[in-house]
């Protein structure tokens, strides 16, 4: 009988049910929009609030490329440079919300000096940019992307390739210190995250804040993280489909990786899960150190950074020890020299690749993403990693392990300080 | 690594004067009603020419388009030359003035809520002659208190501050003020309610000139009110000018005969600066302070004003063409406060 009802209605497929609720709201909007917003009078003035993105100076003409980031569309009627009047041309007369505009002055200025750019609103209103060096912005020519590869490579990929060498060592201690090791690993990586976090907000404060905002950066954090863990996720599963070998799974039951739990070097599923976790941490420090090569492409642009001997020399005892990070966990497994160059480059060269973004169309929204994204990635590793210094009495924080933690938390910090260009 | 970005967090967005606090805080559109002022708005709008091109030569600074005098309900050639004179009625010399709302555009494209006498900034040059009796009949059709306080000697009542005679005029609200020309001379009027800055800043002031007994000598005169516009509400002018508008005296010059006498009332109502001047390329003049006496004190080619401060300017062009005139304060010079004459045969 039952059956007989339903045919005789013929109920509509559920995922009708699924939509009505979609289609409803469609209709409620157009409507509330098509009646103007019935029983709701706006109150308060416009608001005028135009970010900007990115400085371009080129000789007798300043660049400003804006974002509206208020609420209400914004006229841009003149352009004062050092209280005078100046000719100018825009790409839009009228920058509605979360629209880009860019603005071109046309001002004689002189390398080195100071600028304040004013640009008066049809209200009235005042959007200041302060340019605090003019410096030529560098052509995005063969020889700019060749200079910000050789940075990147210097303060990228050959100090972690240095680091790396540590690697024969790291072979020939024991147990015990290897777990200092990799201490010391997820030490320095919470200070790249830290420092990570710390730098996005804090470019996300000079983006547009209708973009998101401090926001950005724990987005990015988060959905790194999650992304990370499900290819994570991903990859042991399959492994298991294909070998079968739950029981040699390692790495999240307290046994330090690459050991058998008796000191003895494991056979070649261990050296996978070695290899996995060695490319999740230099993953996540190549993801950092995109941003770093961002900060430093950007910096370059704007005239801010002097690129001299000390600043590479700091980089590079800075990113050394993210080599150290990255060798730590094969100590006890056999990674082919092709391997290991794989790694060293996926950890250095996003530096190269940050350094020519930086330089040539930077964003401070997409920057702070960026930075959130390398966050949410070297937690994701030192998550991966923590079970690995496990005592085996199933103990995290031995002393051992503390002083690990707490001497790479130093040593980033100290070489950090080299850093501070 | 966190110093990289140092140069960078300076240049968060700074709006409205918020530099000092570094958040972004909207700018505040007009902080009075404006009474459907806005119809007129959209006309000023389509009759502005917006170029959005460099059409001046290279290396010459200045704003970008016109400024609409349809639109504005006044002209700042036409206010150049423009003597009020009002009306003799029983031996007495009338005005009649209104303050009013009213938003105007000071610089191409950018609109002013501005507070007005008769609809116009600098309000009408009231002239007289020395000894008339004067009775200013003034209504506030504003939407907020004002007064007219002149210059000159007369008794307190008459003064138009709040507090003595009169006082506040209300929204709506009229009062009469009458008293006599005295002493002859360049003076000015403005309102005197309080926020005392604000009132004077929006617009309420104009040139009060009156004349000694028997006259100056026949001349091609001009007034010129040196004023500025705070236009974002910062304590600061983004805008100057003589006569309200921008570079007004630039597109267009004023036009003088070669030879003839001209004779400039020169008034400085500017605010939050302390000083204004007035300088002419190419030429001299004789300086009269305040026009309270009829030699010269100084033949000078600049002078300077501070706040409230006017005089009167002679000179005659021995060439023709085109003479620059503007404030030797280069700041304003470049911020609208510069011009042209043209002298023909």
């Amino acid at each position: 009988m039952e059956v007989a009802a339903a045919t005789r209605t013929r109920k509509p497929p559920r995922w009708v049910a699924g939509l009505a609720p979609l289609v409803v709201l469609a209709v409620a909007i157009g409507l509330f929009v098509a009646l103007d917003a019935p029983g709701l009078d706006r109150i308060g003035v416009p608001e005028e609030e135009l970010t900007v993105e990115r400085t371009v100076l080129e000789p007798g003409l300043i660049e400003l490329h804006l974002r509206n980031d208020g609420a209400d569309p914004v006229r841009i009627e003149q352009a004062i440079v050092n209280d005078g009047f100046v000719s100018f041309t825009q790409s839009s007369e009228e920058v509605g919300r979360l629209a880009a505009t860019e603005v071109d002055v046309q001002y004689p200025w002189i390398e080195g000096q100071a600028y304040e750019v004013i640009l008066l609103t049809s209200t009235g209103g005042t959007i200041d940019h302060a340019i605090d060096v003019a410096v030529e912005t560098p052509d995005a020519g063969l020889g700019f992307y060749g200079l910000m590869a050789l940075i990147g490579l210097y303060v990228g990929v050959i100090p972690v390739a240095i680091g790396m060498l540590w690697l024969p060592w790291v072979r020939t201690i024991d147990a015990r210190w290897i777990r200092f090791l990799l201490a010391f690993t997820v030490g320095l990586l919470a200070f790249l995250g830290i420092d990570a976090l710390l730098e996005g907000t804090e470019l996300a404060g000079t983006g547009p804040e209708a973009l998101g905002g401090a926001a950005l950066v724990w987005l990015g954090a988060v959905a790194a993280y999650l992304a990370l863990t499900a290819v994570d996720g991903w990859l042991r599963g399959r492994r298991k489909e294909v070998t079968g070998a739950e029981a040699l799974e390692d790495g999240g039951n307290g046994r330090p990786l690459g050991d058998d739990g008796r000191g003895r070097p494991l056979g070649e599923d261990a050296a996978r899960s070695a290899w996995r976790a060695a490319f999740l941490v230099a993953l996540g420090i190549g993801l950092h150190n995109l941003g770093e090569g961002l900060a430093i492409g950007s910096a370059y642009a704007v005239g801010s950074l002097a690129l001299g001997a000390a600043l590479v020399v700091g980089f590079a005892l800075h990113n050394t020890t993210e080599g150290l990070a990255i060798v730590a966990p094969t100590a006890r497994a056999r990674l082919s020299l092709r391997r290991l160059a794989l790694l060293g480059l996926l950890a250095g060269a996003p530096a190269v690749l940050g350094a020519w973004i930086g330089a040539s169309a930077f964003h401070p929204s997409v920057a702070a993403l960026l930075f959130g994204v390398g966050a949410g990635a070297i937690a994701q590793v030192i998550v991966q990693i923590l079970p690995q210094v496990r005592e085996r009495d199933g103990r995290l924080l031995s002393p051992l392990v503390c002083a690990g933690l707490l001497g790479g938390l130093l040593v980033m910090y100290a070489t950090g300080l080299l850093v501070s260009v | 690594m966190r110093k990289l970005w140092e140069n960078k967090v300076s240049r968060r967005k700074l709006l409205g004067g918020a530099a000092a606090t570094g958040a972004a805080i909207p700018v505040l559109h007009e902080l009075v009603p404006h009474q459907g002022l806005h119809g007129g708005t959209s006309a000023a709008q389509a009759a502005v020419e917006h170029h959005r091109q460099a059409h001046r030569g290279s290396g010459h600074l200045g704003a970008i388009g016109r400024v609409s005098a349809r639109a504005n309900g006044f002209d700042p050639h036409q206010i150049v030359r423009d003597f009020d004179e009002g009306t003799l009625r029983g031996g007495v010399r009338e005005w009649d003035i209104v303050a009013q709302d009213k938003e105007i555009e000071v610089a191409p494209g950018v609109k002013y809520a501005a507070w007005t006498y008769n609809g116009r900034v600098p309000g009408p040059t009231l002239r007289a002659r020395q000894g008339e009796r004067l009775r200013i009949n003034f209504t506030n059709g504003s939407d907020h208190p004002h007064t007219i306080h002149f210059h000159g000697i007369h008794r307190d009542v008459m003064d138009g501050i709040p507090g003595i005679g009169a006082g506040n005029i209300g929204p709506g609200e009229s009062t009469v003020y009458e008293f006599d020309a005295d002493p002859f001379g360049l003076h000015l009027y403005h309102c005197h309610s309080t926020p005392l800055a604000e009132h004077i800043a929006k617009g309420l002031y104009g040139a009060f000139v009156i004349d000694p007994e028997d006259g100056r000598p026949d001349a091609d005169e001009l007034v010129m009110v040196m004023n500025g516009f705070d236009t974002n509400f910062d304590r600061a002018n983004e805008v100057y000018a003589v006569n309200t508008v921008a570079f007004a005296y630039m597109d267009q010059p004023i036009r003088v005969k070669r030879g003839e006498l001209v004779r400039i009332y020169l008034v400085n109502v500017l605010e939050f600066d302390f000083v204004n001047s007035f300088h002419i390329h190419a030429n001299f003049f004789d300086y009269y302070p305040t026009g309270t006496r009829l030699e010269p004190r100084d033949f000078t080619d600049t002078v300077i004003q501070g706040q409230g401060e006017r005089g009167i300017l002679e000179l005659r062009f021995p060439y023709t063409g085109k003479y620059m005139f503007h404030a030797h304060v280069s700041e304003f010079a470049e911020l609208g406060w510069m011009g042209f004459f043209e002298v023909v045969d």
